[in-house]
C-alpha cells in the first residue's frame, strides 16, 4: 500500500491485509501459510509484529499447538508452520474448508500497529 | 539460454479440462525442445481410484484423462513432445490402454508409452518397516486398520528411464509432483543422479508449474489488492529450464492470468514447511537463498536454490475407510435471522441426544462464521454483528450412512418443527477415507518401468 494511504489510516484499523499477501497449503494435518510484504521496506515490521506467539494465538481456538516461522529476507517474506489446526485434516474435519485454504486470510486480519516515525 | 521447456495442463484432478490446449500451442510455437506435465494426483484421489479398480479392473485411472488429452494428443506427439502424467493413479496400465485406443480413434500412429509402477505397496505393507511422518502429530496406523491404498512418493528416475527407452508418453501412479518435470529435465540434460543443486533447481521448477494456473493468477486474484484478468481462461504455466539450471516461469500469450513476483513467491512456497529443507524423493531443496526478478511481462526468473543429498526413505501415505459424513443446511433471512439460526442449531443439539444420535458434530452460522471457526463454535458465539442472510450448517461424522442420514434428517425436520421461515434444505452424505503418512525406506520398495508393446 502507498504509504500516503497508509498515514490516512488511523492507529489501530491498520490490518497485515495493508501491507501483505498469503497463500494457505495443508499436508495432512499440517497448514502451512506463507506471508509477503508488497513493499521491501515493510518486511521489518512484519518481522517484528507477525510473530510466532501472535500467529498462535490467531489460531488457538482451532488448538494450534505449535507454530513455527522461518524467515526469508530475499523475498521479503517468511513461512509459518501450524501444527494441530486442522481439526482432522482434509479427510477427516468437519469443517467447510477441511484443507484450511482460507486460513490465509485469517492471518491477513492481524492488526498492525505502526510506529510513529515510519 | 538453450532452455528446456517444460508446460503443465492441469494442477489437480478436476482442474480445467480445456488448460492444456494454449500451453501446447506455446510449447510448438516457441521451436525449443519440451514436454508436457499433465498432473492430477491429491493425498486422497489415489485412494478414491483405488476404490474405482476395486469395482472396475478397468478403471482407476483419471477420470478425466480422455478430456484433458485427447485435444492435445496428436500436436504433442506430431510434434515430439513428450507427455509425462500421474493420471494412472490406481491403474496406469488401464490408462495407457485408454491413451492408445484415443490414438486409434484420433487416427495417430500407435504411440510409445511407458508405465512407471512400484508405488503401489499395499500389498508389502506388513513387510516394510514403517517410520511416523512428522507432520502427522506422530499417529500411527491402528492394528489391523482395513487399509484402501498405500503408496510411496516415487521420484524421477523410472521417469527418466522411460523417456531414455524411447516412450513418448509415460503414465505413473504416486509419484512427487514435481518428479514429473525433473525425469524429462535428467532425461533431455543427462544431469548426474548426485548433482544435487541442478536436481533442486529441476524440481523447483516442477513445484512451481505442478499445480497449473496457481502460479499465473489462480488461487491468487483479489479484486482489492492482486487484481487479475482474465480468470475465466487462465493461461497455465511453463517453465523454462537451462542446463545449468536457471529457471524462468512464464505462460503462453493470449491467455489471462499472469506471472509476476507475488504469484511466483506464492507458490514457490506452498506447501513448503522449512524452506531450508524441502524433503523430496530425488533432493533435499534448499530454498533459503532464492530470489525472483521479473524479466519481461508474465517473466519471472528464480535464482539461488540449492539442494543436498536426498534421504534414503520414500514418503508413503496410506488410505482406509473413515466413516460417513453427514452434512444438512437450512437458510434463516432477514430480521431476527441470527436469533433464529441459533434457536435452530440448539434444537438440533437436542434432538440428536433426544434420538440418541451421539455423533462428532459442527455447527456453522455461515454468514456469521463459518470456515474459519472451531468445531466447538467460538467465532460465532463471539459474534458481535447480526447479518440478515444465515445459512446454518450441520455437519455429523458417523459409521455408516443410515447413522448420519438419521442426523441430517433433524435438519429436514425444521421445516415444520423449527424456527419460522426456515427453508431451503439441502442433505448430504460422503463416504470419508482417511488418510496417514509414513516414511518407508527406499531400499524396500521396488519400483518398475514397462514400455507398453
Amino acid at each position: 500500500m502507498k504509504h500516503e494511504t497508509l498515514a490516512a489510516k488511523g492507529a489501530g484499523q491498520l490490518t497485515l491485509y495493508d501491507l501483505a499477501h498469503a497463500r494457505a497449503g495443508d499436508k495432512g494435518e499440517r497448514l502451512n501459510i506463507c506471508l509477503f510484504a508488497y513493499e521491501p521496506q515493510d518486511y521489518d515490521l512484519l518481522v517484528e509484529q507477525v510473530t510466532e506467539p501472535r500467529v498462535r494465538e490467531l489460531f488457538r481456538h482451532r488448538g494450534a499447538h505449535s507454530v513455527r516461522r522461518y524467515l526469508l529476507p530475499r523475498l521479503h517474506g517468511m513461512n509459518f508452520v501450524i501444527d494441530g489446526v486442522l481439526e482432522g485434516g482434509v479427510n477427516g474435519s468437519l469443517n467447510l474448508d477441511g484443507h484450511g485454504k482460507t486460513q490465509s486470510f485469517r492471518l491477513l486480519s492481524l492488526p498492525i500497529a505502526r510506529s510513529g516515525n515510519d | 539460454m538453450d532452455a528446456f521447456l517444460i508446460g503443465c495442463g492441469a494442477g489437480f484432478s478436476g482442474d480445467r479440462v480445456d488448460a492444456p490446449g494454449p500451453v501446447v500451442d506455446h510449447l510448438i510455437r516457441s521451436g525449443a525442445p519440451a514436454g508436457l506435465m499433465i498432473e492430477t494426483l491429491g493425498e486422497r484421489t489415489l485412494a478414491l481410484a483405488q476404490k474405482a479398480r476395486q469395482k472396475d479392473e478397468r478403471a482407476g485411472y483419471e477420470p478425466l484423462l480422455d478430456a484433458l488429452l485427447r485435444p492435445v494428443l496428436r500436436r504433442c506427439l506430431d510434434h515430439g513432445i513428450p507427455i509425462v502424467s500421474n493420471m494412472g493413479a490406481a491403474n496406469p496400465r488401464a490408462a495407457a490402454e485408454r491413451i492408445h485406443r484415443i490414438a486409434e480413434e484420433i487416427g495417430c500412429a500407435r504411440p510409445r508409452i511407458a508405465i512407471v509402477t512400484g508405488d503401489d505397496i499395499a500389498a508389502q505393507l506388513s513387510d516394510i518397516p514403517l517410520q511416523p511422518w512428522e507432520g502427522d502429530d506422530g499417529r500411527a496406523l491402528a492394528e489391523g486398520t482395513q487399509v484402501i491404498a498405500a503408496n510411496a512418493y516415487l521420484g524421477a528416475e523410472r521417469i527418466r528411464d522411460a523417456l531414455g527407452a524411447g516412450a513418448q508418453i509415460v503414465i505413473t501412479g504416486r509419484v512427487a509432483d514435481p518428479s514429473l518435470a525433473l525425469g524429462l529435465l535428467l532425461h533431455h540434460f543427462g544431469w548426474a543422479a548426485d548433482d544435487w543443486p541442478r536436481l533442486a533447481a529441476g524440481m523447483l521448477a516442477g513445484h512451481l508449474v505442478e499445480c497449473g494456473s496457481q502460479v499465473t493468477g489462480g488461487y491468487f486474484a483479489d479484486p482489492a489488492r492482486k487484481p487479475v484478468d482474465g480468470m475465466a481462461d487462465l493461461g497455465f504455466p511453463v517453465v523454462e529450464v537451462g542446463r545449468d539450471g536457471a529457471l524462468v516461469v512464464t505462460k503462453p500469450e493470449n491467455t489471462g492470468g499472469m506471472v509476476d513476483l507475488r504469484t511466483v513467491k506464492e507458490q514457490l512456497l506452498y506447501e513448503v514447511h522449512d524452506p531450508a529443507h524441502y524433503i523430496t524423493p530425488d533432493v533435499i531443496i534448499d530454498l533459503s537463498g532464492v530470489s525472483v526478478s521479473q524479466q519481461g511481462p508474465d517473466r519471472v526468473a528464480v535464482h539461488g536454490v540449492t539442494g543436498r543429498a536426498a534421504t534414503d526413505s520414500y514418503k508413503v501415505t496410506i488410505s482406509y475407510p473413515g466413516g460417513w459424513l453427514g452434512e444438512g443446511e437450512i437458510s434463516y433471512a432477514g430480521p431476527g435471522a441470527l436469533a433464529r439460526a441459533r434457536l435452530a442449531r440448539d434444537v438440533l443439539r437436542d434432538r440428536l441426544e433426544l434420538r440418541g444420535l451421539a455423533l462428532r458434530h459442527r455447527f456453522d452460522l455461515i454468514g456469521v462464521a463459518s470456515v474459519f471457526d472451531s468445531d466447538d463454535g467460538a467465532l460465532s458465539a463471539a459474534a458481535l454483528q447480526a447479518p440478515t442472510d444465515i445459512r446454518l450448517r450441520m455437519a455429523v461424522e458417523g459409521e455408516s450412512r443410515e447413522l448420519v442420514e438419521a442426523a441430517t434428517q433433524e435438519v429436514l425436520a425444521l421445516l415444520c418443527c423449527g424456527p419460522a421461515g426456515g427453508g431451503g434444505v439441502r442433505r448430504a452424505a460422503t463416504e470419508r477415507i482417511h488418510t496417514i503418512s509414513c516414511l518407508a525406506p527406499k531400499a524396500a520398495v521396488h519400483t518398475r518401468m514397462e514400455l507398453l508393446a
